[in-house]
């Protein structure tokens, strides 16, 4: 095992990343969780942290179509792998159905945790199109929200489903 | 004047304002914002729960590399605090510590990594004193004292009052009822952490970007503690992820940077860890009450005498309004001829308490509604038809003089009753499964301001020019609850025009007019009088400029779905835009103000000041519940509520505050608790918070929560614009008493405290097979030293709403017979 000085951890990494469909070049300091990265060196502040251990979910982006806590994620990880954040779900200025059932809905009350929220919910819709409430629940258990008692999220995600699959039916 | 039309914009359920920028993560928080240069603040939190600072060596810390500045307690001389009695904490502490994270020194540093590593360079010399970890011990121990003022020892709040002779009513009393109930403390956990940019702006003025949910308090107290114009600061109240009242008080890192963007003359930023964020805490009392109930054989009340002891933790917060509140509301939802309340506030070496979602009255509501139920078994009455034969009535006066005006509590027991089934239910269920009700009411915004002044509490600036466009000012705070939403739709109601065409600026010194800010629900009530007066008058102007070229008369003009035009001719009209271009024409550069100050209280006796309202919101809830005798465990099966909003502004976002209060209700019935332990003697005997983490801090997730059906009760009140009050607050109220009656009715025990755990289900469970009490519950309430009331004779009975002699009644012989639950 080498020996890692502290001049060396303090050195930035240089690397691209895949964020949004774009590849970003960016260096960091190799300690930076994903988190840090998107919000301080790329300037992605809609992925927000509310807990800094993994607890509430604020901080979910998708990593290669995964929901994953990029506050327990090292940016040096993600090389190569496709990050979407809650700035890449509209396609210009059309909302993606998830984002015109929260603010129609009441899904977004703060809308602190409305990011993270939104972004577990895709990858729910992107495996399951027509999800249970149930089903919906258990995928949002990690996201936290203090403000909306989670009954006006779950009913946020079943209607985009329903839009996702007649846009679906409407494409085919 | 003109025409009446029906309502388009207030009542439709619409996307709100400010919902797009939410879900495209555009929303800017405060940790969101940055600056160029800017700096990175860091603060050394105490180790101890209640000590001596004898010396700080900070010398190591300041000549570490990468850091720029650090700050302790002697470079802030001056006191603050929320309430003009409280003014005991400093931004960093000078000379003791209180409670363990109460901040000590602060590191200005390059960024957040460099500060944090400097605090660990920076030695603190402290001497240990005495904690007391308990109201109790506080009684027991006045020496030494947490802080060197207060009513005596280490109380700090103490106060008495009685609204007409409690003792003999009680003692014609068909019955007495007396219990002990006990509320744990709970903390508000936003979402966000409390975050914090200060810096300094081209021409030499302070700008403080902020989670504040009250800016204008914390303009004042900045001013104070910076020693500094308030002209020379601005404070902006950055769009708040959750407060729920912990953004409320002025908090000690906010001066922090400040101070140091000042002295270095860079931004200056700060964010407060989750762990940080448990310790500037601020939230739920925990509350121990005696409750002593008289009742006639039919279920109403006569009298009742309540004592409260509240658990303040280090600092005064907002404790004097909060002792208060364990007490006034109570009388406001069942007609209470004679009410006696005692509260007393203990300082303890734990964070400060302070205003939660519902402020003080939660804790009362638990203990009230708990005994209400008691009461309706041993009478042999059905809980929900007793309610129902005593609720207030609209218009009326309670016994310490509250004037309630609209008032829909019946009908939200009506409505709950029925959609829940409650009558084949209640009572018939398996065992296991039970259902419990419960009913409460908040009010519509604090009657009085927290600072004594004559001045308005809400003010509202509109501008319009000859693009049509209208951008409305005005410094309440948008905290999620939705209030640039409801600023937005009065105007746009008023006006006749479309949300959307509204510019709102808000929560911002420097640039809008005075709000007093998000709490005690006061929000859409005070805001939006001010923005209904200031859009009737530009409505007025407008109305003036077009009646001759519509030849028309005001009366017959209406302004609706973006255009204006005459009553009897609607063919007649111009577009909103043109309207607005030949008012600017006739009156010059259109702007108009308004604002709001709620009316005189009735009560004219010294402290009759906390309580007063505009307006009261009503709510009644039922909820269903399993539970495990097994296991202890309680599912809750779901949830009815009837909420009397008055009018909503926006339903959908009514009905999303409404179940957020039943969420967060549920919690503090269930899990919720911020509990603290001591180390062991060897390990210093220190008093820490057991939990910091929202990993231990248990809530309630999507997969816990069950179904709540709400119904909206529209009894508009003359009061409120449009006649809408309030439901950030209420409809939290009555959710736990329902879930500790459902739990009776499912399995026949009484866990008369929050949070009910499995634990205290099972030994409850144990309890009754032994033939005991099935009670788990706070067992004594310890003597306090109540002062003397302040003696008011109640409405009723002709008084005048000041104080007066209490006369001497006769010693009656107690007819009645006691029981203890």
């Amino acid at each position: 095992m080498s020996v890692v000085t502290d001049k060396e951890v303090q050195r930035r990494v240089h690397m691209t990343l895949q964020v949004n469909g774009e590849e970003i070049e960016v260096s960091f300091a190799p300690y930076k969780t994903l988190l840090e990265v998107l919000r301080e060196d790329l300037g992605l502040t809609g992925t927000k942290h509310g807990c800094e251990l993994g607890e509430c979910g604020a901080c979910a982006v998708l990593i290669d179509g995964e929901p994953l806590l990029s506050c327990l994620t090292l940016a040096v990880e993600c090389e190569g792998r496709a990050i979407e954040t809650i700035e890449g779900l509209a396609q210009g200025t059309q909302l993606h159905p998830l984002q015109e059932a929260f603010a129609d809905l009441g899904g977004a009350q703060c809308g602190y945790c409305t990011p993270g929220a939104v972004m577990t919910a895709k990858a729910l819709l992107d495996k399951e199109p027509s999800p249970t409430s149930q089903q919906i629940k258990e995928a949002m258990s990690g996201n936290l929200c203090r403000c909306t008692g989670y009954q006006q999220i779950v009913e946020s995600v079943e209607k985009a489903a329903t839009c996702c699959r007649s846009a679906e039916r409407g494409a085919a | 004047m003109s025409a009446k039309r029906p309502l388009e914009v207030v009542g439709q359920p619409r996307r709100r304002v400010d919902a797009r920028a939410k879900v495209t993560g555009q929303t800017l928080f405060a940790d969101d914002l940055s600056m160029p240069r800017m700096l990175h603040c860091k603060l050394l939190r105490s180790p101890h729960p209640h000590a001596i600072i004898e010396a700080i060596d900070i010398s190591r810390a300041a000549a570490y590399p990468g850091v720029k500045l650090v700050l302790t307690g002697k470079d802030f001389p001056v006191p603050f605090g929320i309430m003009p009695v409280s003014q005991d904490e400093y931004p960093l502490a000078p000379e003791r510590v209180r409670y363990v994270g109460d901040s000590v020194a602060a590191v200005i540093a390059r960024d957040e990594k460099t500060a944090e590593e400097a605090l660990l360079l920076i030695e603190v010399t402290y001497r240990a004193l005495p904690t007391i970890s308990s109201p109790e011990e506080g009684l027991a121990q006045p020496m030494p004292r947490i802080h060197d003022y207060g009513e005596q020892g280490n109380i700090h709040r103490n106060q008495s009052y009685e609204f007409g002779d409690v003792e003999a009513a009680l003692a014609n009393s068909d019955h007495v009822f007396e219990d002990l109930f006990f509320y744990e403390g709970d903390t508000h956990m936003a979402l966000e952490q409390q975050a914090s940019l200060a810096s300094i702006d081209g021409d030499g003025k302070l700008t403080l970007a902020t989670s504040a949910q009250n800016p204008h308090y914390l303009h004042r107290q900045l001013s104070l503690v910076l020693q500094m114009p308030a002209s020379q600061i601005r404070v902006i109240a950055v769009q708040n992820g959750g407060g729920f009242g912990g953004k409320c008080d002025p908090a000690g890192h906010e001066m922090v940077v400040s101070k140091a963007a000042l002295m270095l003359g860079r931004p200056v930023k700060i964010c407060l860890t989750r762990q940080e964020v448990f310790y500037q805490h601020r939230g739920r009392h925990p509350v121990l009450m005696k409750f002593r109930t008289g009742v006639t054989k039919d279920g109403k009340l006569t009298a009742m005498h309540l004592q409260t002891l509240l658990d303040g933790g280090a600092y005064g917060s907002h404790g004097p309004a909060s002792t208060f509140y364990t007490g006034v509301l109570t009388p406001v939802t069942y007609e209470l001829p004679r009410f006696k309340f005692d509260a007393c506030r203990v300082f303890t070496n734990k964070p400060a308490c302070g205003p939660k979602r519902g402020h003080g009255t939660p804790q009362p509501r638990f203990g009230q509604e708990v005994q209400l139920d008691k009461i309706a078994e041993k009478l042999g009455l059905d809980p929900a038809e007793m309610r129902l034969n005593m609720a207030t009535k609209a218009n009326s006066l309670t016994s310490n003089w509250l004037g309630i005006g609209s008032n829909g509590l019946a009908e939200c027991i009506r409505q709950v009753v029925e959609r829940s089934g409650w009558k084949d239910k209640h009572g018939k269920l398996p065992e296991g499964r039970g259902i419990g009700i419960a009913a409460s009411t908040y009010m519509c915004g604090a009657g009085v301001s927290i600072y004594w002044n004559k001045m308005p509490h809400s003010g509202v600036q509109l501008l319009l020019d000859r693009s049509g466009q209208v951008t409305v000012f005005c410094g309440a705070t948008e905290v999620g609850q939705g209030s640039d939403d409801v600023l937005a739709s009065i105007i746009a109601e008023v006006l006749g025009i479309s949300t959307s065409q509204i510019r709102c600026v808000t929560g911002d010194t420097g640039i809008t007019p005075i709000d007093l800010g998000s709490y005690s629900s006061r929000v859409t009530i005070m805001m939006g009088n001010a923005a209904m007066q200031a859009a009737s008058r530009v409505r007025e102007l407008i109305t003036a400029a077009v009646i001759e070229p519509l030849e028309t008369t005001p009366e017959q003009v209406v302004m609706s779905q973006g255009r204006v035009f005459a009553a009897d001719d609607p063919n007649k009209g111009m577009s909103f835009v043109e309207a607005v271009v030949l008012a600017e024409t006739k009156f010059g550069t259109l702007g108009t103000v308004g604002n709001y100050s709620p009316p005189k209280p009735p009560g004219k006796f010294k402290g009759s000041g906390v309580g007063p309202s505009p307006a009261y919101s009503f709510s009644a809830c039922v909820v269903e519940t399993e539970v495990d005798v097994a296991t202890g465990l309680i599912h809750i099966e779901k949830v009815w509520i009837a909420h009397d909003i008055g009018q909503s502004i926006n339903p959908v976002h009514v009905r999303g505050q409404v179940i957020g209060g039943v969420y967060m209700g549920l919690g503090e019935a269930l899990m919720e608790e911020q509990v603290f332990r001591r180390l062991p003697a060897k390990l210093s005997n220190a008093l820490v918070h057991k939990i910091p983490s929202l990993l231990e801090y248990k809530t309630l997730t999507s997969a816990d929560m069950p179904e709540v059906e709400v119904m909206l009760i529209e009894e508009p009140d003359p009061n409120c614009p449009f006649g809408a009050k309030e439901a950030g607050q209420g409809p939290l109220l009555p959710v736990m008493p329902a879930v500790a009656n459902a739990i009776w009715d499912a399995v026949g025990v009484r866990i008369d405290e929050v949070p009910i755990t499995p634990d205290k289900v099972l030994r409850a469970l144990k309890l009754k097979r032994a033939g005991k009490n099935p009670r788990v519950g706070p067992e004594y309430f310890p003597d306090v030293p109540y002062p003397e009331p302040v003696f008011v004779l109640p409405p009723g009975e002709g008084g005048d709403g000041k104080e007066s002699k209490k006369l001497e009644s006769m010693p009656a012989n107690s007819l009645a017979e006691v029981s203890t639950s």
